[in-house]
């Protein structure tokens, strides 16, 4: 039996006083792929914030435990080192800030916490140009500002780059498919794909079957008004293409 | 990355260099008047034209009033209040550092100064250390004197170079020019003094720190730099001073006089006492600092790292009257707390193809206020002059206050001006994307200002990089959250 990575019972949450999740359950095992489906505005993204500890998203009730932890105890910054990735869906720019640089930070900030020595430039440069090959990155977009001036695909694959130097337990895709043509999202689509192994899972979020082409899941949800309202195989997803979302929620 | 750690244990410092050393000082009666001026001026065995010219900065200093444009607000400083001379007490001179008082260098010691000669070549740094108001120890002149060049305290300067100071005193900043200057140039009492010959090119980066150490004693440096037709130098100025509850003052000059082909460049890393957070004691910082460039294809550069001090007046300027000359203001300020900074620059544009470039990066936090006040000049003679400046704000919180004042006075068609100002702040969605690749929020916060302020960051040399940026984490420590 694969160890849980990731354990929500009975999560209620808010933003700005509104109860956004409902009393969700939801477990993640290692070597899992999951993929979370709904309409807009069904509180996906917002899974997403509480899971990684944005600030004015409160938890008013329920636990989380990520790799046997109290997640709820940690700080975002800790949240990431112990292994939680996101992979945003609008990922911010920071003017001034080289990527490459703001990635050496990501890097030797979970080695800080690993216990392990910061790595060098040089050592740092060998390992990012190996990532970032895989993902069709060149040198010139590593020395940009991070995110200043990306295209929607480029911005995409600098997050799967991140994940890809980070090596989460629990990596969640927060829309990793929308504003990709069909190269960039195989390419996307291909770079999780490497990554996933039996030690770690996916947590994917979309509103199509398109990525789920891709990235095989283990197990689909469907999620409307802040709670899973029916979980099953890759099936339920292709079902749901058919369909539309509507049946379901009408159904709950 | 072995600097983060660094960053990291200096985080948890709040202000290090919060400590007093306890010598014996040679201090004058607080009070200004002609005798004082005179006493300082015999302590110092100053020529006849030297007291005489202080008496008149003196005489003119009465007649002006404390200037109350600038968009600062502070207790006015009781000039009677002060002493205006301190010199740490030493038996005799010293004539190697194996003879300096031993809690000075233990002070410096806590300073990180190298005072020690080093025998590497590389990189290497020649200390002038200011303490209070006397040059302690100088290093590296032997090497510099080969090349021919000068670099001594002034009152060295005024004993064994009288010609050239006499020649270049006052002469970029008259003590008429404003009222700071003016109470500089009755009661200064030293500084650095740099002259650097025809076609040398300094081998090392010259460097000076100065402290605040006795109570009360307002410091008035005065620092003179001339660098002859096709010579080139690099001055570095670093600041730390002693916690103190009393607000201290700071009025000093810098002159830089640069000839034909010459290139004088000049980095500044400030970080005095900035007071504490409610705004108690701090250091005033009232300075008068300007370049001219005479010679044609002269070319001063300053660049400044502003983080310390309770209240901050200082312009930088430069006086393009060279043909072909170029000025150049490069500018970190940072403001914490209830800190107060009103700077900028002056660029005078007298010769004809003169080039200005300004680039301004203020960052506010706390309940800090901060002010860039610039003015470009170009003069009816100067054909072809250009200018471009960008003043960028950065605001950390929803506390504290940026303004712009560019002033712009053109009397020449065939001049091109550029201007442009951004006020940004560091978003909640910055911190957080940082905060979950891994980042603490103290590091982002480093991260995202540092990105902000590179293009300044990367003017100054090396050395000066790795600390400016330590101290801008220091300096924006606990402004969020």
């Amino acid at each position: 039996m694969a160890e849980p990575i990731l354990e929500i019972k009975n999560l209620s949450a808010t933003v700005a006083g509104k109860e956004i999740i409902k009393n969700l359950n939801l477990t993640i095992n290692a070597d899992e792929v999951h993929a979370l489906m709904g309409p807009n505005g069904a509180g996906k993204s917002t899974l997403s914030y509480v899971l990684t500890g944005k600030p004015d998203y409160e938890v008013t009730g329920g636990e989380i435990r990520f790799c046997g932890k109290d997640l709820l105890a940690m700080k975002t910054d800790e949240r990431a080192s112990a292994g939680l990735f996101l992979s945003m869906q609008y990922p911010v720019a920071i003017p001034g800030v080289a990527t490459n640089n703001f990635l050496k930070h990501a890097v030797n900030a979970k080695r800080k916490y690993e216990g392990l020595p910061e790595l060098d430039a040089a050592e740092f440069l060998k390992l990012l140009r190996t990532e970032a090959k895989n993902l069709n990155i060149g040198a010139d977009m590593l020395k940009r500002e991070i995110n200043v001036g990306f295209s929607g695909g480029e911005k995409k694959r600098m997050e799967i780059l991140q994940m890809s130097l980070l090596k989460p337990s629990l990596a969640i895709l927060d829309e990793a498919d929308s504003g990709l043509d069909i190269d960039a999202l195989k390419l996307v689509a291909d770079g999780v794909n490497k990554l996933h192994n039996e030690t770690n899972a996916l947590l994917i979020i979309t509103h199509h079957l398109d990525l789920l082409n891709h990235i095989e899941p283990d197990i689909v949800h469907i999620y409307a008004d802040g709670h899973i309202i029916k979980s099953g195989d890759k099936n339920l997803a292709i079902e749901l293409e058919k369909s539309g979302y509507k049946t379901f929620v009408d159904a709950e | 990355m072995a600097e983060k750690a660094e960053i990291l244990k200096n985080l948890d410092e709040k202000y290090k260099y919060g400590f007093v050393t306890d010598i014996e000082a040679d201090t004058v009666p607080c009070g200004l008047n002609e005798d004082i001026i005179r006493l300082i001026s015999a302590k110092k065995n100053e020529p006849q034209w030297l007291l005489e010219w202080r008496l008149k900065a003196y005489r003119h200093w009465l007649t002006l009033t404390e200037p109350s444009w600038a968009k600062l607000s502070y207790d006015k400083v009781d000039f009677q209040a002060l002493s205006y001379y301190a010199a740490p007490v030493q038996k005799k001179q010293p004539k190697s550092l194996d003879e300096v008082d031993k809690d000075l260098l233990d002070t410096y010691n806590k300073l990180g100064i190298p005072l020690k000669e080093q025998e590497a070549l590389a990189g290497v740094v020649a200390v002038d250390a200011v303490f209070d108001s006397v040059s302690v120890a100088t290093t590296y002149r032997a090497q510099l004197a080969e090349k021919g060049i000068i670099f001594c305290s002034i009152s060295e300067a005024i004993k064994e170079h009288p010609d050239l100071v006499q020649k270049y005193l006052g002469s970029v900043v008259p003590y008429t020019d404003n009222f700071y200057a003016c109470l500089n140039s009755a009661v200064f009492t030293d500084g650095s003094f740099v002259y650097i010959p025809k076609g040398v090119k300094s081998p090392i980066e010259l460097s000076t720190y100065f402290r605040i150490n006795a109570k009360n004693t307002g410091q008035f440096e005065r620092t003179l730099i001339i660098a002859e037709d096709d010579s080139y130098v690099s001055y570095l100025e670093g600041c730390t001073a002693p916690q103190r509850d009393e607000n201290q003052l700071h009025a000093a000059i810098v002159e830089i006089v640069v000839m034909n082909n010459a290139e004088v460049k000049y980095s500044t890393v400030q970080n005095w006492y900035p007071g504490d957070k409610d705004g108690k004691g701090g250091v005033y910082n009232f300075v008068t600092k300007r370049a001219a460039c005479r010679g044609v294809n002269s070319k001063i550069s300053w660049t400044q790292v502003e983080t310390g001090s309770a209240v901050t007046w200082k312009y930088p300027s430069c006086i393009l009257q060279g043909d072909n000359s170029v000025g150049e203001f490069y500018s970190v300020a940072i403001t914490h707390n209830k800190q107060q900074a009103d700077t900028g620059t002056k660029m005078i544009h007298i010769g004809k193809n003169t080039r200005s470039k300004i680039i301004s990066k203020g960052i506010s936090a706390g309940f800090s206020n901060q002010t860039y006040r610039g003015l470009v000049d170009v003069g009816a003679n100067a054909d072809n002059a250009r200018n471009y400046s960008q003043c960028d704000s950065l605001l950390i919180g929803s506390t504290c206050g940026s303004h712009t004042v560019p002033y712009v006075r053109n009397r020449n068609k065939s001049a091109v001006l550029e201007h442009e100002a951004t006020t940004s702040k560091i978003s909640d969605e910055q911190l957080f994307y940082c905060q979950q690749r891994g980042l603490t929020e103290e590091e982002a916060i480093g991260l995202i200002v540092n990105g902000f302020c590179k293009e300044v960051m990367q003017n100054l040399p090396m050395e000066f990089a790795i600390e400016a940026a330590k101290l801008i984490n220091i300096s924006l420590e606990g402004s969020v959250g």
